[in-house]
């Protein structure tokens, strides 16, 4: 078991380094920071320029191994080097990663637990009309990209606000800075701020959720060890909430956690949109202005973000599953 | 629980004999069938096939291209002279938009096409050949699966420049093909114990053969839904990407750099953001609703009532 | 007739008792079509009662419906009445309470049917906690004791396992301590043992004995297999169509059977006890499609005593005696014929009424195939080279764990030094319960590659030491016939793509006429090359499967269990099409099955497999009528008999525990911690060999003959006809 687990680790552990180094030398090689100092009046002298560049580890001068190999060796040490205006990308991910975990992790709460109470009522009632009702309106949900999505969020917002004469929905950022109402006002503030970007986010995942829960609780809907519980004596309900959604819910709550991992820098056009300083508005600011480290640090924590939640469905399989538990 | 009638029907006409060496494979009519049976399914072929008219068909109809300017209106409404109003550059929605359309059409069947083909071959070989063909194959899935695509996309944007588009749904089709490759494979290592496939290798059949002439067709259902449902993901990972700058380039339009115009126009100018909004989300709805119909109509166990 | 009573059976029901359930007019619709169609029968306290029909005869259906457990698209007619309380429309609320504790059901797929994750304790104290006020700890220690009860070892420990580390005869196991956990009246058991090794099953249908006897339930026992109701059952109904054609008890029905249905289906059952000097008489065609049944008697395209008013309409049930019924115009005529011949003992009347109609020229069907398989029989004396042989042949497999983390527990010694040969023209046998390393052996075998251990010999050559041109040579003269026809079949493909790919694969042009010719051969017409394996009855597909391995004119065939996935009625056909092949082509065949009855109808020789080795081979003949080798004699003495007299009387072997797993091989004789001659028969001293030394296979008998056992001990014995033996 020891003996596995740590041989899967270092597979992983070569698939990280080994996409990260992809993603640093494509940046390193597509990205051009020196076009950064083109545009500053009065233009800096060509000196000072390589200077500042090579002070960053960003000089395209020096040969792509060479800085790589400065880069490699700083994110061996946990330093990820310096953003273009020169502080560390270290502080600056710590704090976004902070925002979109916050934001994820209720958009995911909401979707999935949405998604599974709405796939299991419809598949119980195969075919009635709450199924249709449900399979129509994911099928609509899922055909509108997160981009218009939010944008037809930020409309219906500003018309509601328009409306009522006052802003229940505020569209931009996670809190409204300099506030000064005490606590419950400052709560206040940052749930009106909260709502549209989870139902942003949460919307496609009940969307997802709910088929992916409508076909696996079909699934067993029709088991042999339904029709046992049944035979035992249990009504309906009981077989259906205590043997059959029990034993759906073990690959979609593998599912949940793969996710999980996947929207930490999934949820870039949320972020974006809303203005939430987040992860993913990190990552298409750092190619406007391209900051080589910056991105290669979002995609090496985007690797170990997979790997850890591919990790975690795996695990909580176990957890959840005797058969995969045990065996 | 009860037959559909056309299998029901089939049991009880009796095989005519056919003259020639092969007919049409009765199955392949059997899926047709039923694929068109299925409203929903009906449906979205009817929508998807009125897209395609009017993407490529419908800018004959208007007297404006999508690189011409009218300088006499800027962001008018809707009008006579122009259909779906005009933008604040000045060019006719309508032009503009299907010629959005038809990049984003293209651009979705030819990465959906590449990319689950890579997906049955690759995961077809890594299934079939045990060994350290199927750890290569799978470590490459595994590394582009760790790999952001989103990321790598925008990264290489400054390269799709004038004229690269086939680039850009190449790249685009290399980061769909993972997902699909692995379920491949694993239906493919049970494949290889099914024992036609054993009867197949015991025959003397050569395993590329064998790959070619029992695993992929039997995975073609498989293959086919999922070519579909490639489609939707390519044209909405196109449009996220032109929404950010990252994907087709000016002047050549895009479903996804026409959204972000529009967008930002939205609130005074309704007509700049809904209707491109509108007709991606129609398509892509379409497309999803074929895709879930042939995979009702693959299914020989589905009992989807008509 | 007097009642079926036996010293080990429950006093036979008395008709003064009132029916605990009582089914009336019967019918289940599925939309249009009807797949129960007027059942009526009714069960007393303590009362077996068999149904017994091919799949699609409607027979699990009704079960379901007694229980009120059909999905709602099912529309149920008549009456079905527990304890005179009438169920059908019943309210849900009132069933719950019923079901579990009045009635109560045994499934056939046992993994299936119990919740992967939750363990078999608490399935078993949910059922308890569902009709009874106790606590969880009083409902525990009552699942522990239904455990004990069933007979599975160590209760307390093995009630916190789940249900995928319990075997399948345990499952089964616990789903009877599950069904009579709330001491119910009447017990529904739905082909409770097919999933089960024979062995096993005996041992599961002596769980059920026990547990009618303990609990007083009446049982109504589903089956496809004539031979398992035959020892258990006092009544039989026979359900074909969705209808039940013959009603009667156990002898009535399986010595007077009277509709020309159960006459046909007890004469195509092969049987352990006769080898091929009876011939096997399929029944013509395939059962009808319940939504297209032929005009007047659904049995009438298929039946040999078919006439013109059979067509008119369906036959009711006629009372052709005190308590059988039988659904059949012409149930005189088939009276009539069987009384010709004189019933005198009870032991030979099965004999007598298979062979009766016979006689008197009512079945005058298919003599060629009956002389070519006579032929087959005397051509079977061994002669020449072997075209196969194996020596000491050995295959281990990782054993792997968890689906997530998988890594190497261990090594499966699936097939542990295997050694046989077959001559030109010989028919070998490996027969074995699941697990026994058989299948191993033959996919061995076919991969012609070099084995791990030991030499596999074929047409002369040493599989390790072929070139890929050789090996191509070789893969031309042996040809391969799975198990299961659908999925050897590649679905995509006609008939004529299937049967033709080996005379492709191997350059051989002008594919059209010879696929037309193999088509002929397997009694097929050449117009079905343009069909689909799909739109083929499961033995026509057998008949396609073996066309296809015919093509390339094969020395030597290989078998994997050919017949195993057919109905009785078609099996038969399937198994006298290889007879007559195997005479008229001299081919060899290495036939690996389960069933030992069906082996004795085709094989000359044979060898039993027991945990990867070879437990004992021989002339056919020769292992079954006096097997040496104790588990042999389990075995074939687990195997029941549809012929109720002799199986009552007869004296079962029983094998206790599960099959060692192959990973952990006893020490010395593998059979030993199962072997009943080493736990009753053997003396301490004696016992020091069988642990110590593995015995190799040595012949046996006093000239010493083909027959060969791997026992330190062994000795003759029948089991299979105790007339000659005990009593």
């Amino acid at each position: 078991m020891a003996g596995f687990l740590a041989r899967r680790l270092l597979n992983y552990v070569v698939l990280v380094a080994v996409a990260a180094s992809l993603a640093y030398m494509l940046a390193a090689t597509a990205l051009d920071p020196r076009s950064n100092y083109a545009d500053r009046t009065p233009k800096p002298p060509p000196a000072v320029i390589d200077a500042q560049l090579t002070a960053l580890n960003l000089n395209d001068r020096v040969p792509l191994l060479e800085r790589y190999a400065v880069w490699a060796g700083g994110v061996l040490h946990g330093d990820l080097g310096k953003n273009v205006t020169g502080s560390p990308v270290n502080d600056d991910i710590a704090r976004r990663a902070g925002v979109t975990f916050r934001l994820v992790l209720l958009g995911m709460i909401v979707g999935s637990v949405g998604g599974v109470l709405l796939g299991a009522l419809a598949a119980v009632r195969q075919y009635g009309w709450f199924d249709r009702v449900s399979t129509g309106l994911s099928f609509a949900v899922l055909a509108v990209p997160v981009v218009v999505l939010a944008n037809m969020l930020i409309l219906f917002a500003t018309w509601v606000n328009d409306r009522l004469g006052t802003q229940v929905f505020l569209v931009s950022g996670e809190y409204t800075g300099g506030l000064d109402t005490g606590f419950w006002g400052s709560v206040l503030d940052r749930i009106q701020h909260l709502v549209l970007p989870t139902v942003s986010l949460s919307l496609a995942l009940v969307a997802v959720f709910s088929r992916y829960q409508r076909n696996m609780m079909l699934d067993v809907l029709g088991a042999d060890f339904v029709r046992t519980a049944r035979a035992k004596g249990l009504s309906r309900r009981a077989a259906l909430t205590r043997h059959a959604l029990r034993t759906a819910l073990v690959p979609v709550m593998t599912y949940f956690a793969f996710t999980f991992g996947a929207l930490l820098t999934g949820a870039t056009f949320t972020e974006k949109i809303f203005g939430w300083h987040g992860l993913g508005e990190q990552l298409i600011n750092s190619i406007f202005t391209n900051d080589v480290n910056t991105v290669a640090a979002i995609a090496l924590l985007a690797a170990v973000a997979v790997l850890c939640a591919s990790l975690a469905s795996d695990l909580l399989h176990a957890a959840l599953d005797p058969r995969v538990r045990a065996g | 629980m009860t037959l559909p009638e056309e299998e029901v029907a089939e049991e009880l006409t009796p095989g005519v004999p056919g003259r020639g060496p092969r007919r049409a494979p009765s199955r392949g009519r059997v899926v047709v069938r039923r694929f068109l049976r299925s409203r929903q399914g009906a449906a979205g072929l009817a929508v998807l096939v009125v897209m395609f008219l009017l993407a490529f068909a419908g800018p004959l109809l208007s007297p404006w291209s999508y690189t011409d300017r009218d300088f006499t209106a800027f962001l008018q409404p809707p009008s006579a002279s122009h259909w779906f109003g005009t933008l604040q550059t000045g060019a006719d929605v309508y032009a503009v938009t299907l010629r959005g359309m038809q990049k984003s059409l293209i651009v979705g069947l030819l990465a959906a096409l590449v990319s689950t083909a890579l997906a049955a071959l690759v995961g077809a070989f890594a299934g079939y050949f045990p060994g350290w063909a199927d750890r290569t194959l799978t470590w490459l899935t595994d590394l582009l699966l760790v790999l952001p695509a989103f990321l790598i996309l925008a990264i290489m944007s400054p390269v799709f420049g004038e004229g690269t588009w086939a680039l850009f749904v190449l790249m685009l089709s290399l980061f769909l093909w993972m997902v699909t490759s692995k379920i491949v494979r694993s239906m493919t290592v049970s494949l290889k114990r099914r024992e036609f496939i054993q009867a197949a290798r015991f025959m003397g059949v050569r395993p590329v053969t064998i790959i070619f002439r029992h695993v992929l067709p039997n995975l073609s259902s498989l293959l086919i839904v999922d070519a579909t449902l490639n489609v939707s993901a390519a044209i909405l990972t196109e449009t996220s990407l032109s929404y950010f700058g990252f994907g087709i380039q000016p002047p050549d339009v895009s479903f996804g750099t026409l959204i972000a115009d529009g967008s930002k126009t939205a609130v005074y100018a309704p007509w700049t953001f809904w209707f491109v909004a509108g007709l991606l989300v129609v398509t892509v709805l379409a497309v999803n609703l074929v895709g879930d119909a042939l995979r009702d109509a693959f299914d020989p166990t589905s009992t989807r009532p008509r | 007739m007097t009642p079926a009573t036996t010293p080990e059976t429950a006093p036979a029901p008395t008709s003064a008792s009132a029916p605990v359930l009582d089914v009336r007019d019967l019918g289940v619709c599925f939309g249009d079509v009807p797949a129960v169609r007027g059942v009526s029968f009714e069960v007393r306290p303590g009362e077996v009662l068999g149904v017994v029909g091919e799949s699609g005869s409607g027979k699990s259906v009704t079960a379901s419906a007694i229980m009120g457990l059909l999905p709602s698209s099912a529309r149920v007619s008549g009456s079905v009445r527990l304890h005179g309380r009438e169920l059908v429309g019943a309210r849900d609320k009132e069933l719950n309470a019923l079901r579990g504790r009045a009635m109560s059901m045994v499934f056939q797929d046992p993994l299936s049917a119990l919740t992967p994750v939750y363990r078999v304790g608490d399935q078993i104290a949910e059922a308890v906690r569902v009709h009874q006020r106790v606590t969880k700890e009083q409902a525990m220690v009552k699942a522990v004791s239904l455990l004990d009860l069933v007979g599975i070892p160590h209760p307390a420990e093995r009630a916190l396992a789940f249900p995928h580390e319990f075997s399948g005869g345990m499952r089964q196991r616990a789903m009877i301590a599950m069904a009579i956990a709330n001491d119910p009246d009447l017990v529904i058991c739905d082909e409770p043992t097919t999933a089960l090794d024979v062995t096993i099953q005996a041992q599961v249908l002596e769980v059920l004995k026990k547990a009618r006897d303990e609990t007083g339930a009446a049982i109504i026992m589903i089956t496809h297999d004539l031979g398992v109701v035959a020892g258990l059952a006092d009544r039989v109904l026979v359900m074909y169509a969705g209808r039940p054609v013959e009603v009667g008890t156990v002898d009535d029905v399986y010595y007077r059977p009277r509709m020309p249905y159960t006459v046909g289906l007890l004469r195509s059952i092969p049987r352990v006890d006769r080898g091929a000097q009876r011939r096997l008489e399929p029944i013509e065609g395939s059962p009808p499609s319940p939504a297209a049944l032929p005009p007047g008697c659904p049995f009438g395209p298929r039946c040999p005593l078919h006439v013109g008013a059979c067509d008119e309409a369906e036959p009711p049930l006629f009372e052709t005696g005190p308590g059988h019924l039988a659904a059949c115009i012409r149930w005189e005529d088939e009276a009539a014929s069987q009384a010709e011949t004189a019933v005198s003992e009870t032991g030979t009347a099965a004999e007598e009424a298979g062979t009766a109609a016979e006689e008197a020229g009512t079945r005058p069907r298919a003599p060629a195939e009956a002389g070519e398989a006579e032929e087959a029989k005397e051509a079977a004396v061994p002669r020449g080279e072997p075209v196969l042989r194996v020596e000491g042949l050995v295959k281990d497999y990782p054993l792997l764990r968890g689906a997530v983390f998988k890594r190497r527990v261990g090594t499966v010694h699936a097939v542990a030094g295997v050694s046989f040969a077959i001559r030109e023209g010989e028919t070998l046998g490996l027969v074995g319960e699941s697990g026994c390393g058989k299948t191993t052996t033959l996919l061995e075998i076919l991969e012609l590659a070099r084995p791990q251990r030991g030499r596999v010999v074929v047409f002369g050559h040493d599989t390790a030491r072929l070139g890929p041109a050789e090996r191509m040579a070789i893969r031309r003269d042996m040809q391969v016939v799975f198990q299961d026809p659908l999925a050897s079949l590649d679905p995509r493909m006609t008939v004529h793509d299937v049967v033709a790919e080996p005379l492709r694969t191997h350059g051989l042009g002008d594919t059209g006429r010879r696929v037309a010719e193999l088509l002929t051969l397997v009694g097929l017409e050449p117009e079905h090359a343009e069909r689909y394996p799909q739109d083929f009855s499961g033995g026509q597909r057998q008949r396609i499967g073996i066309a296809r391995a015919l093509a390339l004119e094969p020395r030597l065939l290989v078998l994997d269990e050919p017949v195993s996935a057919l109905d009785v009625s078609i099996q038969a056909g399937v198994i006298n099409l290889l007879a007559s092949l195997k005479a008229r082509l001299g081919l060899s065949y290495l036939f690996v099955a389960h069933d030992l009855a069906v082996v004795r109808h085709i094989a000359d020789r044979v060898a039993v497999m027991y945990l990867g080795r070879i437990a004992e081979i021989g002339s056919v003949d020769a292992v079954y009528d006096a097997p040496a080798h104790p588990y042999t004699q389990a075995l074939l003495s687990a195997i029941p008999l549809p012929d109720p007299a002799r199986e009552r009387s007869r004296r079962r072997i029983l094998l206790e525990g599960d099959l060692p797993s192959p990973a952990h091989p006893p020490s010395g004789c593998r059979f030993r911690t199962r072997c009943p001659k080493f736990r009753t028969v053997l003396t301490e001293d004696e016992r020091v060999l069988c642990v110590e030394a593995e015995p190799d296979v040595l012949p046996v008998g006093e000239p010493a003959g083909d027959q060969g056992a791997a026992c330190h001990y062994a000795e003759k014995l029948d089991v299979v006809q105790p007339r000659r033996n005990s009593r």
